[in-house]
């Protein structure tokens, strides 16, 4: 999934400070689950900046609404009755919600209230992991299920690099050596054959450095 | 949340506080101060919850919006919760929410977490008085009704000149 942060509330208080009627819009998909912008955080933010704007004099309102999902224009139309009379949208999804809700009130003013960090997941309760970089051409089959793209600090496809010590990335010692894993599960599964052929250079296109990216599925388009 | 009276305005200020106690330990609490006959101040309003842990950020900070001048919860002894851990994770929250108030500009000192067993009468008249001593200190919120009013009535005048 998707994961994201808070960003800080003097941060989010000076994006909506031109505003007197703030929407604030929360996801029920990935940021509901990294508690970053479900209806729980939504209220939880709602209410403070309440008491902000009550402490500094200001006058106006805050709404909420959180919606099934923001990266669906589907869901996205049920927006609609209040963000007619809001000024200014606070999304609370990922950047891909952000962008769903500008581009269908292409009126309104809608600002981030979340840092969409990466591709993760909950490795125990109140901590989240990177584990997927979006390269857009899978290597886990050869590495054993770890990816080096984005557990490695170098990205490196023929590891592991002459930082790794005693299991550790250079970089930092909480961060494990992506190729120590990767040759610790191969070797405990009788499966170290494939470190034996060398990975030529990745193919980056696939990845951002082709550009934004798309995916067509023919079958699943009505019109 | 009801207006001050005539009494309480005379008198100067008095803090609204509401106490969230766990009806395992605080609520139990509250009741053998009662039988005990010991006196605390009439400050507090007193909301039973079935454990501390149920406590969520949304409704403290709720509690702020609405006016309170300050707000505890008070859970059982670390270690002792009926549901193992949920004073733990109210002891989180309650960290949590005191950023809020820090950032906000309401001040985390207003909020606070409390540790007590069912036992300890004694313990929930001083808590009582504890916290309110606290607010009394601290002044009334910026956000009382009252105080809104206030301000918003002075805000006339002078734009009225």
């Amino acid at each position: 999934m998707i994961v994201a942060e808070p960003k800080p509330i003097a941060e989010v208080a000076e994006l909506i400070k031109a505003g007197r009627h703030v929407l604030v819009v929360g996801c029920g998909e990935c940021v509901t689950v990294c508690q970053a912008g479900g209806e729980k955080e939504v209220e939880i933010l709602a209410s403070a900046l309440r008491i902000q704007w009550k402490i500094e004099g200001l006058t106006g309102t805050i709404d909420t609404q959180t919606l099934v999902r923001q990266c669906e224009p589907e869901y996205v139309v049920e927006l609609a009755k209040k963000a007619k009379n809001a000024d200014i949208i606070l999304s609370l999804g990922c950047g891909v919600g952000v962008q769903f809700i500008a581009e269908a009130y292409s009126d309104k003013w809608v600002v981030p209230g979340l840092n969409t960090t990466f591709g993760g997941g909950m490795v125990k309760a109140g901590l989240w992991e990177e584990r997927c970089g979006f390269c857009g051409d899978c290597v886990l089959h050869l590495t054993g299920g770890i990816c080096p793209i984005i557990r490695c600090s170098k990205s490196i496809l023929n590891g592991p690099c002459g930082g790794s010590q005693d299991g550790h990335c250079e970089i930092n010692k909480e961060i494990s050596c992506a190729w120590q894993l990767i040759y610790d599960r191969l070797k405990a599964l009788g499966r170290l054959k494939l470190l034996d052929v060398v990975q030529p250079p990745k193919n980056w296109r696939t990845a951002r450095d082709g550009g934004p990216r798309k995916f067509v599925k023919l079958e699943a388009m009505i019109e | 949340m009801s207006t001050v009276t005539t009494e309480e305005a005379e008198a100067g200020f008095v803090p609204k506080i509401v106490a969230f106690c766990c009806y395992y330990c605080a609520y139990s609490a509250a009741d053998l101060a009662g039988s005990m006959r010991l006196q605390y101040p009439p400050t507090i309003r007193v909301i039973e919850v079935p454990c501390s842990g149920k406590v969520d950020s949304i409704i403290i900070l709720k509690a702020f919006e609405e006016g309170a001048d300050g707000v505890y919860v008070a859970g059982c002894l670390e270690g002792d919760c009926h549901f193992l851990k949920g004073n733990f994770r109210a002891k989180r929250r309650v960290a949590a929410v005191k950023k809020i108030l820090d950032q906000v500009g309401l001040g985390g000192g207003r909020l606070e977490m409390y540790n007590l067993s069912a036992a300890m009468g004694t313990r929930f008249a001083e808590i009582a008085l504890e916290m309110t001593r606290r607010i009394e200190e601290l002044g009334p919120s910026p956000i009382r009704p009252e105080t809104m009013a206030a301000r918003a009535k002075a805000q006339g005048e002078v734009n009225q000149r």
